[in-house]
């Protein structure tokens, strides 16, 4: 049951590059399955070929065992709301909802029952008469929700849905969507470019970049356990930083030096060689030095309730570092900075080799 | 083009807002701008308004008041008749035939065109290997004027040597005598108005067509609607505004038909195309009743203004969205 | 299984393809059909064509008699003077009323431009009479300039450049004035440029406007040496029709070239203007 792709790839004609390439995934029934990535990277095309507006050049992709590729989009049995809300700006918003419904040729009293239902659940009851261009963009937003909920299929996909939306309002819709998607019990594909929506909405998230999947996992063991290079850059704000390192001589070590002054140490040996070394902003630590040191203060964002202060090592690299609370530092102060918790440690493929003490308290609060 | 506009530029490179100095000058600036404002408008608007008095309001002045009089043959009026010349006008069953042909003809041209342009829109309005090619011809008839238009037609109408009587016999079929029967004639300066509008009508439906969100089709495709249902409650109901404005060009256009028909028919047979631009010609340039041509002009301008008239309404309420 | 499908998916295209292809040959073809048959039979000799015969041997034959024997070539610079100066004084005096009525502060403005809007309503041809009347006494008559000067300006024009001056951002007009330009120069480095587009539609649509003029012509116009080019078909036509078919064919050919390629060249222009112009 629920959607599954085999080794789907798109291509636009017959020699060009393809702008998706060998996708992998399983959605399970019920979940809200987020599929993020830098612009360009295909997932819009990836979601347009779930629903069927645009063929797939290969692959299988089945939705409950039944094989989909080729069935027209009307056959499919979901729903889908676009970036632009596609609301027919001639007709009300009860048209709106009711369009597909009619062309379906439901009986009325049906179509009248459901666009009710489905209003009321997105509380636009009071504008049911009003044409598209007399809403805000947020009621905008709610029509092509509502649609989707009037089709009644089970399977809904979201592209970018809340991208046209200011950030108070994407906040609130971001819980309402995913408290309808709980109620209504849909299985939910939803496509962003915001690494914020997809860890706070998503049951389960898929990486795309370059054409390519680079992770599917629950939005903390995709933080916790960035697959390379990608994906650990993508994810968490500040950025996190990457060092290039090493394990000098020739015999394996659990030390891995990134410059002088400042080192790791993993759980397991490692074979000497080149290395990244990634380590969040939140898991590194500064301290005033008076002689010595290994870093000026460059520059200093105080947030309240944090600090995010910019260094530059003496190696000239750059690093983002955030403090809690409130913290009094000058620009071109000398600093020694060192690292805490969890590193990351990728290989010259970028990929994610080993990782050093795991997850620290301060991420991970289990209740209970 | 906005970055190489100067003060753009130097705001940016002075990088502060602009300081007090700078809004007083600006002031003052804008106060002698109004001041010039007024002489700027008399050099501006001078030229226009002057060909507009000369060659648009004083005719249609002097229009209504010759037809209000009798006049001699060089059109001078002579006695002043109050309504009389548009009495006798309502009155001419002539006239009223010609009223009545107009009808026809600019029904026939507005209703014919808007079926084709927009099949031909329609139709070209896919992404097909080759489609520019085919929409590069379906304009073609843009460049074609009245004359030439009406030489081409002329001689495919031809009976004896014209290409249609030619096919005709080919099919066993009976010939017509296209522009000497009074109803074919009709029917063949309809066929040749259409073919000269259609590719000005093409590329307005084209337009429209391909400014229609692809994403509305889309969702519709998502929701269950076949691509006919797609056509009648998205395309047409989106393009209305468009629709609407090539039906109100159209009409206004073929009114004012006088080229095709002088080259084709000159208003035969027995009077079947005298639409009524032609026969304000003959009766003021070749009959030189001018009293009776005005009246005609004053009748044709009630009845294109009119038109214009409700297309300014209508698209001032943008038709229905 | 889905194997079928997608063959199955496949061949329907591919049918559906052809049918498209199809369907846009046999239109392509009616639309042209005219067009074809005429430039065909203008290499026919005319004995051929009187037969009724669409055969024949193909020459220049028709081509050298229009060069030779008729003013065609005449008409045709008759018509590209007329033309080209009539479409620059249109842009010309069209876009400065239009930058009066969205740049500048005076009174009556809207009123004003009510009156220009107005116009748009009375058709030229219900004017004819009293415009001959003011041309024979101007002294105008069989000249130029009176198929140009009643054209100088048109409420179209004006309401078009209008609305197209009107989506110039207001911060812009505001910069110019803190920086000093005058009128003119804004009008010159900035109205103009930013509308191109409509333009250069304007200008497309006012040069196949007057060449196509046919009516006020033949009223205003008696000799071959000004007669510009509709008006001489028509004059050609009444002449030669009966007997030589082949020499009007290339004579209307001659003429219709000349705006096909103004119309290839202004096409791209032309549908993104008009659309702006029409649907807004």
């Amino acid at each position: 049951m629920g959607i599954e792709l085999k080794e789907i790839t798109k291509t636009y004609g017959q020699d060009a590059a393809p702008v998706l390439s060998t996708v992998n995934a399983e959605i399970q029934d019920g979940e809200l399955f987020v599929i993020v990535g830098p612009s360009g990277c295909g997932k819009s095309t990836l979601l347009r070929m779930i629903a069927g507006i645009i063929p797939i050049t290969s692959g299988t992709l089945t939705i409950n065992d039944q094989v989909m590729n080729g069935v027209p989009p009307k056959d499919r049995n979901l729903s889908m709301v676009f970036q632009s809300y596609a609301l027919y700006p001639f007709l009300s918003v009860t048209d709106n909802v009711a369009f597909g419904l009619k062309a379906r040729k439901m009986a009325p009293a049906e179509i009248t029952r459901r666009v009710q239902d489905a209003l009321a659940m997105v509380s636009l009851t009071d504008f049911a008469d009003r044409k598209p261009r007399e809403l805000s963009g947020g009621q905008r937003q709610r029509v092509a929700l509502a649609r989707a909920i009037a089709s009644d299929s089970k399977i809904c996909l979201m592209d970018e849905p809340l991208s046209n939306l200011d950030a108070q309002l994407r906040v609130k819709m971001r819980s309402e969507i995913r408290e309808l998607q709980r109620k209504l019990g849909l299985t939910l594909i939803y496509v962003t470019h915001d690494q914020t929506e997809a860890m706070t909405m998503a049951d389960h998230v898929m990486v795309l970049n370059d054409q390519h999947v680079q992770q599917i996992d629950t939005p903390l063991d995709i933080y916790n356990h960035p697959a390379n290079h990608f994906v650990a850059q993508f994810f968490g704000t500040p950025q996190i930083n990457l060092f290039a390192a090493t394990i000098a001589g020739d015999e394996a070590s659990e030390r891995i030096t990134i410059d002088d002054t400042l080192h790791v140490q993993l759980n397991q040996p490692l074979a000497a060689g080149r290395y990244t070394v990634g380590i969040r902003p939140n898991q590194m630590a500064l301290k005033p030095a008076t002689t010595g040191g290994n870093a000026n203060v460059l520059n200093v964002e105080t947030l309240g309730e944090q600090t995010i202060i910019e260094v530059t090592m003496d190696s000239g690299q750059e690093v983002r570092i955030v403090q809690a609370g409130q913290v009094q530092i000058k620009i071109n102060q000398r600093v020694t900075v060192s690292a805490l918790g969890p590193a990351f440690v990728f290989d010259d493929q970028q990929t994610l080799i080993a990782e050093q003490g795991g997850v620290s308290d301060d991420q991970l609060v289990s209740v209970g | 083009m906005i970055n190489s506009f100067p003060s753009v530029k130097r705001r940016r490179q002075t990088n502060q807002a602009p300081g007090p100095k700078e809004e007083v000058r600006a002031n003052v600036k804008n106060f002698e701008l109004q001041k010039n404002d007024k002489y700027y408008a008399w050099l501006f608007l001078g030229p226009s308004f002057l060909v507009l008095g000369i060659f648009v309001f004083y005719p249609m002045l002097r229009t209504l008041y010759l037809s209000l009089f009798l006049t001699d043959s060089f059109g001078r009026p002579t006695v002043f008749v109050g309504l009389q010349n548009y009495l006798n006008l309502l009155t001419s069953k002539v006239y009223m035939a010609s009223i009545q042909a107009t009808g026809v003809y600019v029904i026939g041209v507005t209703a014919f065109t808007i079926i084709c342009g927009l099949l031909l829109a329609a139709v070209a309005n896919q992404k097909i290997r080759g489609i520019e090619f085919f929409r590069t011809i379906f304009t073609a008839t843009m460049g074609v004027s009245v004359s030439v238009s009406a030489i081409f037609w002329l001689f495919m109408f031809n009976p004896s040597i014209g290409v249609l009587n030619q096919i005709a016999l080919f099919l066993h079929l009976p010939t017509v005598n296209w522009l000497t029967n009074p109803h074919w004639a009709m029917v063949s300066v309809i066929t040749t108005s259409v073919w000269m509008h259609l590719g000005f009508t093409f590329l307005i439906f084209f337009g429209a067509l391909q400014s229609v969100p692809k994403t509305l089709y889309d969702a519709a495709d998502v929701s269950g609607a076949s691509s006919r249902y797609q056509f009648f409650h998205i395309t047409l109901p989106m393009i209305s505004p468009t629709f609407f404005f090539v039906a109100v060009i159209t009409m206004i256009s073929s009114f004012k038909s006088f080229g095709l028909i002088d080259l084709m028919t000159a208003g035969g047979p027995t009077n079947a195309t005298n639409l009524l631009v032609y026969r304000i010609y003959k009766d003021a340039f070749v009959d030189g009743n001018y009293a009776v041509a005005s009246t005609e002009s004053i009748v044709l301008a009630i009845i294109i203004a009119i038109i214009t008239f409700i297309q300014f309404k209508l698209l001032a309420k943008r038709v229905n969205y | 299984m889905e194997n079928t499908i997608a063959t199955q998916a496949n061949l329907h295209r591919r049918v559906g393809l052809v049918f498209k292809y199809l369907l846009l040959s046999v239109l392509a073809f009616i639309v042209i059909f005219p067009f074809i048959l005429g430039l065909w039979t203008s290499f026919l000799p005319t004995t051929q064509i009187a037969k009724g015969a669409l055969h024949g041997t193909m020459s220049w034959q028709n081509y050298v008699d229009a060069f030779t024997q008729t003013p065609i070539l005449r008409y045709l610079l008759n018509s590209l003077v007329i033309s080209v100066v009539q479409m620059f004084a249109h842009l010309f005096f069209a876009s400065i009323a239009a930058y009066a009525f969205v740049f500048l502060e005076f009174k009556y403005r809207d009123l004003l431009f009510y009156v220009v809007l107005a116009t748009m309503m009375l058709p030229f041809e219900a004017e004819v009479i009293p415009n001959f009347q003011t041309a024979r006494t101007l002294h105008l008559l069989n000249h130029y300039a009176v198929m140009i000067i009643p054209f100088l300006t048109s409420a179209f024009g004006i309401f078009m450049l209008r609305q197209a001056f009107k989506q110039i951002p207001l911060d812009l007009k505001e910069s110019a004035d803190v920086d000093g330009l005058s009128h003119w120069q804004f009008y010159w480095k900035v109205a103009l440029p930013y509308s191109r587009i409509s333009i250069l539609t304007l200008a497309a649509y006012s040069f196949l406007g007057s060449w196509n003029q046919y009516l006020w012509p033949m009223l205003t116009t008696f000799t071959n040496r000004l007669r510009p080019v509709q008006d001489g078909l028509r004059q050609l036509h009444s002449e030669e029709t009966a007997t030589n078919w082949g020499l009007i064919q290339a004579s209307a050919a001659i003429v219709v070239i000349p705006t096909l390629i103004v119309l290839f060249i202004g096409q791209h222009y032309f549908k993104s203007g008009l659309n702006e112009g029409s649907v807004k």
